[in-house]
């Protein structure tokens, strides 16, 4: 979806992908990635780098972001942020947002068959901008007992991020864009980001432009989320309205997320959770993963493998009784990736023997 | 308002109004007297309120609770000063009585004053914000069983309303966290769920990201959990209370929060239970100030029709009655309420039935009169 051109594929043919592991679920999932993809020969070389989330430098983050700039794309998972460290010590993974402007996050919401949630038919494109807002960790002490949080707007950014939505919202056929704001209340910093909205809908006259309150927006969401179309909103809300989606449609297991920047792209999952109750007892659910690695196959121009993996995905879906526990099934992850593999053996081109 | 009002106890007390033109929905204080007398206001109001605070008081009559009206109008003036205000004597009745009961309140885009909520808010300091969310028996939503409070810090956080145009371009909000409020807010909340029998008290944050303020406002509670150890305390992400409110909503009791997230959360869990309609609120002010409100808008199409839904104002002085203490009338217009709910027998026109709210609020005063 961005203007960003793939690097070309070098040493025989392969494209060189950072992978970062993360904490919690993330090492075994993206494990499994690697499983399908080589069962599947996916053209694709990983190259791991590890990031200790327990150390207080910033050698680990900084090898990471120089290894995602040469590869030009990255897949990765949660990486945890003890939050009673000093707030010198910045979350990794907004770290590694900002640093590398990956300024649009898209999640792409939809009601799966095979899934039994509360609302149906719920088909949704979140927005959310990436790097600023209530993110910018600028945050000052000034008296004793009385602390300020500065949040940012600016009108190059939100112009971005409009645009990338509209943009998006064209490709894609869909008819109408929501703006989430609070302008009723921070009337600068939220009225900003809806006045840069307007402005970029006002060049796409055939795409709908509404706006609506965040507190609405999450009341209308448990009440009838099938208004809904596209939305696009600043960082904080995007993350509310982001899990709420998200736990409509059946859980942090389900959606993928992708990350895209001018020049790179990075792909996770869409709630960005660790997991760390459920790591290493082969209960996460690989979807969400799965999915992402797909969305990733999609930007290096690799469809046919996208589209092979997808599909053994979402026939898994359906069949019931393989539904890890979050979804309220019994299937451990394990059974779930093999029952992707045996799929794409049956409809996809060349697989590797599976030993 | 001239709704045909077919209760028996109109008669001569109510003195029909005709419709003001920009008159803004008046709360009424009032103060607990031993006498068991009613005196009935009307008030002067145009939009939804109006119909539904004529329900409550004529309710209030069937149940016989020790309650005297006083209607105050909260039309924000200019004060001597420059300042706008509300009208001083309404905020000497207030300062008496420090009950409140409030219909909604809406500022027109060009007033020229702040918004009415914003200055009441900041007159009786009305820290915190408490939203009790219970799924309605007879209501479907697709949420069954919800049962917990959310507990908003309502006077600092996000919407301290202070901005900033640093440069053309680059807008600055600031969010402020003082000790001082965090630890106001957490100590109500844990008297609040001791007080009604709760078993955790769960604080929503952020402060992986926001490690300052949302840090501080943490350390507070914790700080205040210590002398609470009958209550369990929890600490949960904002993201995560979000994914698993809405697949889960049985594992939350009370939530307690600032404010942006409070906002967000509060109406979450409304949608939850079936709307701004049915929800109540209430604000709680330091020196004893409480105003229970309904949170819905003015609704100018339906207004004056006899057509608005008196629940959420109902069960908002229902709320009023606890915190006085009148468990007891409380409890009665409760049940009447939701047994009226239950039986879809006879129901406003949003919770799906055709019924005038005259009629509803009818249906409701004789269930509690038969319950006596």
């Amino acid at each position: 979806h961005c203007v960003f051109q793939p690097p070309p594929a070098k040493y025989g043919g392969q494209h060189t992908v950072t992978l970062i592991p993360g904490d919690g679920i993330g090492p075994e999932l993206l494990n499994h990635v690697r499983e399908v993809f080589r069962f599947s020969c996916v053209p694709v070389d990983f190259e791991v780098v590890n990031v200790n989330s327990s150390r207080a430098d910033e050698d680990d983050i900084n090898n990471a972001i120089t290894a995602i700039r040469r590869n030009g794309v990255a897949l990765k998972g949660n990486i945890e942020t003890n939050h009673t460290m000093p707030p010198s010590f910045k979350s990794r993974n907004n770290l590694m947002r900002t640093s590398l402007d990956l300024y649009a996050n898209m999640m792409h919401c939809q009601s799966l068959p095979g899934v039994q949630t509360r609302h149906k038919n719920i088909d949704i494109i979140i927005i959310r901008e990436n790097t600023e807002g209530e993110y910018s960790s600028l945050e000052h002490e000034s008296v004793s007992g009385v602390v300020e949080s500065l949040k940012i707007i600016t009108r190059l950014n939100s112009l971005r991020i409009a645009d990338y939505a509209f943009r998006l919202a064209r490709e894609k056929g869909r008819r109408r864009v929501t703006a989430v704001h609070k302008a009723n209340i921070m009337k600068l910093g939220d009225g900003l980001f809806l006045q840069c909205c307007r402005e970029v809908a006002s060049g796409y006259p055939d795409i709908t432009f509404d706006s609506m309150i965040v507190d609405n927006t999450t009341m209308q969401l448990v009440c009838k989320p099938q208004q809904f179309d596209v939305m696009v909103m600043p960082n904080l809300y995007g993350n509310v309205v982001s899990n709420v989606c998200a736990g409509l449609v059946g859980g942090p297991g389900l959606v993928p997320g992708a990350n895209y920047g001018r020049d790179y792209a990075m792909f996770e999952t869409a709630t960005r959770n660790t997991g760390k109750s459920i790591a290493n007892k082969n209960i996460a659910n690989p979807t969400a993963m799965l999915l992402a690695s797909c969305l990733l196959l999609d930007h290096l121009k690799l469809h046919e493998y996208a589209t092979t993996i997808r599909n053994a995905i979402l026939t898994t879906m359906n069949e019931t009784r393989l539904h890890t526990p979050d979804i309220g099934g019994q299937g451990t992850t394990s059974e779930v990736v093999q029952s992707i593999m045996n799929i794409i053996q049956k409809t996809g081109p060349r697989t590797v023997a599976y030993y | 308002v001239d709704s045909q009002v077919t209760c028996p106890w109109r008669s001569n007390l109510v003195r029909p109004r005709k419709h003001i033109k920009n008159c803004y929905a008046t709360y009424s204080p009032f103060q607990a007297t031993s006498s068991v007398e009613i005196i009935m206001f009307l008030f002067n109001l145009q939009e939804l309120a109006g119909e539904m605070v004529l329900m409550f008081s004529l309710f209030s009559v069937s149940t016989k609770a020790p309650i005297q009206w006083e209607e105050r109008s909260v039309t924000a003036i200019k004060g001597p000063s420059g300042r706008w205000m509300i009208p001083p004597e309404a905020k000497e009745s207030m300062d008496k009585s420090k009950i409140g009961l409030k219909g909604p309140l809406k500022t027109p885009i060009a007033a020229g004053h702040p918004s009415m909520n914003l200055l009441l808010r900041k007159t009786f300091d009305l820290y915190a914000n408490v939203r009790p969310c219970a799924s309605i028996e007879g209501y479907k939503t697709p949420y069954d069983d919800v049962n917990l409070v959310t507990i908003r810090e309502n006077t600092e956080g996000e919407y301290s309303g202070i901005e900033h145009v640093i440069v053309n371009g680059v807008v600055q909000s600031i969010k402020l966290i003082t000790e001082k409020a965090s630890k106001r807010i957490a100590e109500y909340a844990f008297e609040y769920a001791r007080n009604n029998q709760r078993i955790s008290v769960t604080a929503v944050h952020k402060a992986n990201i926001m490690r300052m303020s949302d840090g501080l406002f943490l350390r507070k509670c914790r700080e205040v959990a210590e002398n609470y150890k009958d209550i369990k305390f929890t600490e949960m992400y904002l993201d995560t209370v979000c994914l698993n409110m809405v697949q889960d909503p049985t594992q939350f009791d009370v939530l307690v929060m600032p404010n942006l997230y409070g906002d967000i959360l509060s109406d979450l869990c409304a949608g939850l239970i079936g709307g701004l309609g049915v929800t109540p609120s209430g604000n709680i002010g330091a020196n004893g100030v409480a105003i229970f409100e309904s949170v819905h808008g003015t609704a100018p199409d339906i207004a004056g029709k006899d057509l608005a839904n008196p629940t959420a104002l109902l069960l908002s002085a229902v709320m009023m009655l606890r915190h006085m203490g009148l468990h007891g009338y409380a409890k009665k217009i409760e049940m009447a309420c939701f047994d009226t709910i239950r039986d879809k027998k006879v129901l406003t026109k949003d919770l799906g039935g055709n019924s005038k709210c005259s009629e509803f609020t009818n249906e409701i005063c004789r269930r509690v009169q038969d319950m006596d």
